[in-house]
């Protein structure tokens, strides 16, 4: 097992470095940093003063491996734009968007377990049919849209909720809700195909002969089994969600990573962007090892092969 | 595809929302409440660069002199008077009894600190060329200073009416930027009271503001300025009474604006200017546009006045000189006027023997229907463009790079009031220079060298009669910038495009 683990945990470390190189090269071959920093009416004796004084003229392999230098002590650089350490400013951002990711999963499953129940307890009639599309017109829908709608439903026209900001619980109510939503087919289709293979398992029958009553047989023995694979797959949307809440910070102006990434790709502040890239690879990749570990402590023949 | 859906949603958001009750503005709370689609990030006005850092920077601190933001004169407001003892020193008198929100008190030593400090290279200041031109400051006396330039500078003035603010020396020598960012202290009509770099911006009233200056005590007690990125989430806030104030509102929104009975749209025009350049030097492979008969023939292509009438809207106004009416040495007389005439841009074509048009690409990163419009009249003429609509940034780059045969771009001048602010950038050897004529090149920089108005006139002139002449640049239009505000509000925009919060009260 600690063989195994060794290996997994190298191999983590080998993503890592590497969506760190790319990232550091895409972003400084994607736009001149100095360019983007003298602002847009620069002259061009500006741009070439601030390429001077922040290195920016140095090989780009001298600049990665001075910044991976820097990042391995946890020294991600200052933020071209605010002049501040980059690991202050994504600590300040992150909580912000935990709670939405957080929010936003919570939603996610409530919505589409019950849903995946209800739709394998009668496959293919017309409650599995209409579970299914409530929860497809979710992936169909653009977020960014969906999102608007609310904000005019909710925000203007009824007023319950607040439409930008991050001042209360109420507004993370809309961003969760649109970011969420989007997970749920996923979740859902799970539920539903593991529901139905519970349901028509062995242990199923023999409860229901045993007499008990239909919802113990359906949320106590069935559902219990039914979801182990949902909550694997959730530890991978969690991911999901905080990389893609940068549309839906941005649109209700909440100030958390994503926001932050939108801000510093649109004005180029690279330092930013590659923590940020980074902060989110590392949460993928640490997801997954230990979906990885888990497994093989569970299943010995994982490790051996 | 963002922006489509997001103008979808909007149409729809406005539909709904003149069905849906008034919501009251903060005038009870006496509250602006204001968002910002850019983020300012640091408000220490010399680590920012965007005009949001400007309107920040107008509240809290003040400028030695000031602008008449209606007849453009230079006012006093730190400095009580002024004089060039010579080309290079201009002398200053200080107001007495001005205080700075910390209770220090105002004086020269202020006004050398941060003259020298920003003037600096080693202080990294970002917008180098509003500094670089100061050579140092001079203490003559308690409330007098001198300023000496690097060389003739005579736009001077107008960098010190807008661009550089004055700081308490004792402070900021102890706090430095960073905390000038997050704890600002001024002089002028509004202290912060709570920074969130990039969130969120509180302002209150300052009581003690000193009388006499350009800016009166402000009328509104608090601004809440807020980062909203979204002009869709902007105007859904406006329309649930979230907020009071917004600004760069697209045309087709700020038109359904106008009718929610609550809001009001105000269309002003800004000193920005919009103009096609064209690639006389030969620093592309398209041979056409160097024979000036191509290039009057695109300027006689195009319908400008059906552009502005069309797609710009509000008091935009069709340019001839390449610069804004009012900035000194823009002289409208001399230009060369090309009216819309598709024959006569034939017929030029064909004497410069291009009877069956060219091939050029056309680079733009403005609105597309703009540059629809404008290809619609090329091709109308028989010229071929090939339009590559891209970010402000990567045409730039590309323009720098020898690579725009021909482009419509804009430029602000820094909401300076002088030719010096416009014409050097493009035609005095810059990388943005695409009709390289030395000529124009030694009147401008002979323009640029004195203080002597009557000569910079003079050689302003000639040079304006020259481009337009060559056709080097098609100036087109005027910018507009639309605002959409709740009715309540008196409010007023002016041509440099820097709304002056202080000024506006309520109804």
């Amino acid at each position: 097992m600690l063989a195994y683990s060794l290996k997994r945990l190298l191999l983590a470390a080998l993503v890592v470095l590497t969506v760190s190189g790319i990232t550091f090269i895409m972003t400084n071959a994607a736009i001149d940093p100095a360019k983007a920093i003298a602002g847009a009416n620069a002259t061009i004796e500006d741009i070439e003063a601030l390429r001077r004084s922040f290195g920016f003229d140095r090989p780009l392999v001298i600049q990665y491996l001075d910044w991976l230098g820097n990042a391995l002590t946890g020294n991600f650089g200052e933020s071209y734009r605010l002049r501040t350490p980059v690991a202050e400013l994504l600590l300040d951002r992150l909580p912000v968007t935990m709670t939405l990711g957080g929010c936003a999963l919570l939603f996610a499953l409530s919505l589409s377990i019950p849903l995946g129940v209800v739709a394998a307890l009668k496959p293919n009639s017309p409650v599995d049919r209409l579970a299914l599309s409530l929860s497809v017109l979710g992936q169909a829908l653009p977020t960014f849209w969906f999102a608007l709608m609310m904000i005019i439903l909710f925000g203007i026209v009824l007023r319950w909720l607040p439409i930008s900001g991050s001042g209360s619980w109420a507004h993370f109510v809309m961003p969760s809700i649109a970011l969420g939503y989007y997970a749920t087919p996923a979740f859902m289709r799970l539920t539903r195909a593991g529901m139905i293979e519970v349901l028509a398992s062995d242990y199923i029958r023999t409860a229901r002969a045993k007499g008990l009553r239909p919802a113990t047989v359906l949320f106590k023995h069935a559902l219990r089994n039914a979801v182990i694979p949902v909550v694997s797959l959730a530890a991978v949307q969690f991911g999901f969600m905080l990389g893609g809440s940068v549309v839906i910070e941005t649109i209700f102006a909440l100030h958390g990573v994503g926001f932050l990434a939108w801000e510093s790709i649109s004005r180029s502040d690279i330092p930013v962007v590659q923590a940020i890239v980074l902060l989110i690879s590392l949460f993928y990749i640490f997801l997954t090892l230990l979906a990885d570990l888990l497994n093989a402590y569970l299943d010995p023949r994982i490790r051996v092969g | 595809m963002m922006k489509q859906w997001a103008t979808a949603a909007s149409a729809a958001a406005l539909a709904l929302a003149i069905a849906a009750p008034d919501a009251a503005a903060q005038k009870s709370k006496d509250t602006l409440r204001i968002a910002w689609e850019q983020t300012v990030e640091n408000v220490d006005n010399y680590y920012n660069t965007n005009r949001e850092g400007i309107l920040f920077s107008r509240m809290v601190w003040d400028t030695l002199v000031d602008r008449d933001p209606k007849t453009f004169k230079t006012i006093p407001n730190l400095a009580t008077a002024w004089k060039w003892v010579d080309d290079r020193t201009l002398e200053m008198e200080l107001r007495q009894g001005v205080k700075f929100h910390n209770g220090e008190e105002f004086d020269a030593d202020d006004v050398v600190f941060t003259l020298n400090y920003i003037s600096n290279p080693e202080n990294k200041v970002i917008n180098q060329s509003n500094v670089s031109w100061i050579e140092k400051a001079e203490k003559l006396d308690k409330f007098k200073v001198r300023i000496i330039t690097k060389k003739p500078f005579p736009a001077a003035l107008e960098f010190l009416t807008i661009p550089i603010v004055m700081y308490p020396n004792e402070y900021y020598a102890k706090v430095g930027p960073k905390e000038m960012g997050l704890k600002p202290v001024g002089t002028g009509p509004y202290k912060a009271t709570k920074i969130v770099p990039t969130k969120e911006y509180t302002l209150e009233r300052w009581e003690g503001h000193f009388e006499g200056g350009s800016k009166p005590h402000a009328k509104i007690k608090n601004i809440v300025i807020r980062t909203i990125p979204e002009m869709s989430t902007q105007i859904a806030e406006l329309l649930a009474g979230g907020l009071d104030w917004i600004w760069y509102v697209p045309v087709d929104q700020a038109d359904r604006l106008e009718t929610v009975p609550s809001l009001q749209v105000v269309r002003a025009e800004t000193m920005r200017v919009g103009y096609i350049g064209m690639d006389a030097a030969g620093r592309t492979p398209v041979k056409a546009l160097q024979d000036v008969r191509v290039r009057q023939a695109i300027a006689h292509a195009i319908d400008r006045p059906a552009i502005v009438k069309n797609l710009i809207g509000g008091k935009s106004r069709v340019l001839d000189a390449p610069c804004f009416p009012t900035q000194f040495g823009c002289d409208n007389s001399v230009a060369a006027k090309y009216p819309y005439n598709p024959a006569k841009a034939k017929e030029l074509l064909a004497a410069a023997g291009y009877k069956d048009g060219f091939e050029m690409e056309f680079f733009a990163y403005r609105p597309r229907d703009w540059s629809e419009a404008i290809l619609g009249y090329l091709n109308a003429v028989g010229i071929k463009p090939k339009l590559t609509q891209m970010t402000y940034f990567a045409v730039r780059d590309k323009n720098h790079a020898n690579a725009t045969p021909t482009y419509f771009m804009d430029w602000g001048s820094y909401s300076i009031n002088d030719v010096s602010a416009i014409l050097p950038n493009f035609f005095a050897g810059s990388g943005d220079d695409y009709a390289r004529d030395p000529e124009v090149k030694a009147w401008l920089e002979a323009g640029g060298s004195t203080v002597d108005e009557a000569v910079r006139k003079e050689n302003y002139s000639k040079a304006i009669k020259k481009i337009t002449e060559q056709a080097y640049w098609l100036p087109m239009f005027t910018f507009v910038t639309n605002y959409g505000m709740t009715k309540d509000l008196n409010f007023e925009a002016f041509a440099d495009e820097l709304p002056r919060y202080y000024l506006y009260g309520w109804k």
